[in-house]
């Protein structure tokens, strides 16, 4: 069974993180990604560039309209994801809990759906 | 055959039904992997009962004789429609394969319900949710039952049961008792459930109160189980909270249904019974020396049980146990019931002092109890304007009747003119 973790946080507090403690999230990453590799848990995963890089695209119509900025205004955003292979929802909490990002801001788990005849 | 033995065998069924229908019903969730199939198949393996035990006889074992036959008739639901499907004629198969009733039934019977209160209180599950999916599945309620008790639409009761169902199929929530690892934070969540569903009975204040008293007994009875079980210090500390809570019943209100606090209350309406087993389970959890905030109220509960009178009780060990409380549970609420107990303990002057400096930090400005407890120690010391103001205070933020009118009958004693 596959899992979504999407990475919310706070990205204003990364921008004024100081260098060591910049240095130690990226470590802790590291060992994370490494270890859920290892397990053969690992599906995908990558961090997003910021926010004010996002567009949202919509077709009405069949016009394209795009717009600056994420879907939603929220207090912590979108900052990256891991798909994981787990084997029901308590192992994705257990495996969610560990990236580190759960201490500061949020992991939010959605199983993957999977279509009839898939 | 006659009527009288075909009658006999339908009240056996009945009372099978209300004793054991909840128990196949968890082990057919686990057997055939999910809430709405092992419904169905019990519902179905009742009627085949009532179909074939009246001239067959009752089995020797008729539970493992219905989850045997459930578990065929769902196999069986599965071949009808294989028909049409290759993707259920696999199901039926892989069913087969795995269903196969094990040997050491009653063990496995016994997991099973532990299987089924855990995954009714998952804690990636709404608290709601948990609340109505326990009542429904764990305790075999009826959803308009339950949207009565707890004064909501069944349309609504009904959508949040479908709603956690159906995570727990998406998400793959396992019908497991969790690990040993994780039991004390899964084990807290089901206390908590337990605990809610109590307070929503015992704090009935509105709506059809007979049935919301039921929510009461109904914890107390899912408590019973659950330290049957389980028998953790916290699941009995608990469950002797609830017994002894609950014993003050008939002494809480007046044949009006007027409030009446534990210090005016008629003690020889206590039910006796109760607080011994109470007692007794108090005793047992804090022989553990493992036992939490729940075991610590349910001593405290029981030191009020034990007193012939409010002067006659043991205030000093109240407030110790109060003081432990607060060590593990740092909140202004059990601080407020502390300062309760030294104003009987130490006099109402000190406790005024401490209840005043608890308001001063603002979390419990709007608690109407702790405007109600500033007021009744105020009346206590003769300070009636102060006491007049605090009770004010208190009727305007609570809309129990019975609170009101208890609030209202003490600012008429302290010759208040009501508005």
């Amino acid at each position: 069974m596959k899992y979504l973790c999407l990475i919310y946080d706070e990205e204003s507090k990364r921008g004024t993180m100081p260098k060591e403690q910049m240095d130690a999230m990226m470590g802790e990453y590291g060992a994370f990604t490494e270890g859920i590799r290892k397990s053969g848990k690992y599906v995908a995963g990558e961090a997003l560039q910021p926010t004010q890089t996002a567009t949202t695209i919509r077709v009405r119509q069949g016009k394209i309209s795009t717009t600056d900025g994420p879907f939603a205004e929220t207090k912590e955003q979108l900052g990256g994801f891991y798909l994981i292979n787990a084997t029901d929802l308590n192992e994705a909490i257990q495996l969610a809990s560990r990236i580190p990002s759960a201490r500061t801001g949020s992991i939010e788990v959605r199983p993957i759906r999977v279509f009839d005849g898939q | 055959m006659t009527g009288d033995v075909a009658s006999n065998v339908r009240e056996r069924i009945d009372a099978l039904y209300r004793s054991d229908s909840r128990r196949v019903l968890a082990t057919l969730i686990r057997l055939l992997g999910g809430f709405d199939a092992a419904e169905e198949a019990m519902h179905d393996a009742f009627t085949a009962a009532l179909d074939s035990w009246p001239s067959e006889g009752v089995p020797e074992n008729p539970r493992a004789w219905l989850i045997s036959t459930g578990r065929f008739k769902a196999i069986d639901r599965l071949r009808r429609g294989a028909r049409f499907d290759a993707a259920l004629a696999r199901a039926a198969e892989h069913l087969e394969a795995i269903a196969s009733p094990p040997s050491d039934f009653d063990d496995d019977l016994e997991d099973d319900r532990l299987r089924l209160i855990f995954t009714c209180c998952h804690p990636a599950l709404s608290a709601d949710a948990r609340i109505a999916l326990t009542l429904r599945e764990v305790c075999g309620l009826e959803t308009e039952q339950i949207a009565r008790a707890f004064l909501i639409p069944a349309t609504t009761l009904a959508q949040r049961i479908v709603r956690a169902k159906g995570k727990i199929r998406d998400a793959h929530i396992p019908y497991q008792v969790p690990s040993r690892a994780e039991l004390p934070g899964r084990l807290d969540v089901v206390l908590h459930v337990l605990y809610l569903v109590f307070n929503e009975g015992y704090s009935a204040t509105s709506g059809d109160n007979v049935v919301r008293h039921d929510l009461s007994a109904e914890a107390i009875r899912l408590g019973r189980l659950l330290v049957e079980l389980l028998p953790e210090p916290e699941a009995i500390g608990l469950l002797a909270l609830m017994l002894l809570h609950d014993a003050r019943r008939p002494a809480r209100t007046s044949a009006e249904g007027e409030l009446i606090l534990l210090d005016e209350q008629d003690r020889s309406l206590w039910n006796r019974e109760q607080i011994q087993q109470g007692l007794a389970l108090v005793d047992q959890a804090l022989a553990s020396r493992r036992f939490g905030p729940y075991t610590l109220q349910a001593a405290i509960a029981a030191l009020h049980a034990q007193a012939a009178t409010a002067a006659a009780t043991d205030w000093r060990q109240i407030v110790g146990l109060y003081d432990v409380l607060l060590r593990l549970e740092n909140s202004p609420v059990v601080e407020l019931n502390r300062a309760a107990a030294i104003a009987m303990h130490e006099g109402p002057e000190t406790g005024l002092a401490l209840v005043d400096a608890i308001l001063a930090r603002g979390e419990l400005a709007d608690y109407y109890l702790a405007h109600s407890a500033r007021a009744d120690l105020c009346r206590r010391l003769g300070r009636t304007q102060e006491a007049i103001a605090a009770y004010q205070r208190a009727l305007a933020l609570t809309t129990q009747a019975p609170e009101r009118r208890f609030i209202e009958r003490r600012l008429a004693e302290l010759g208040a003119h009501l508005v």
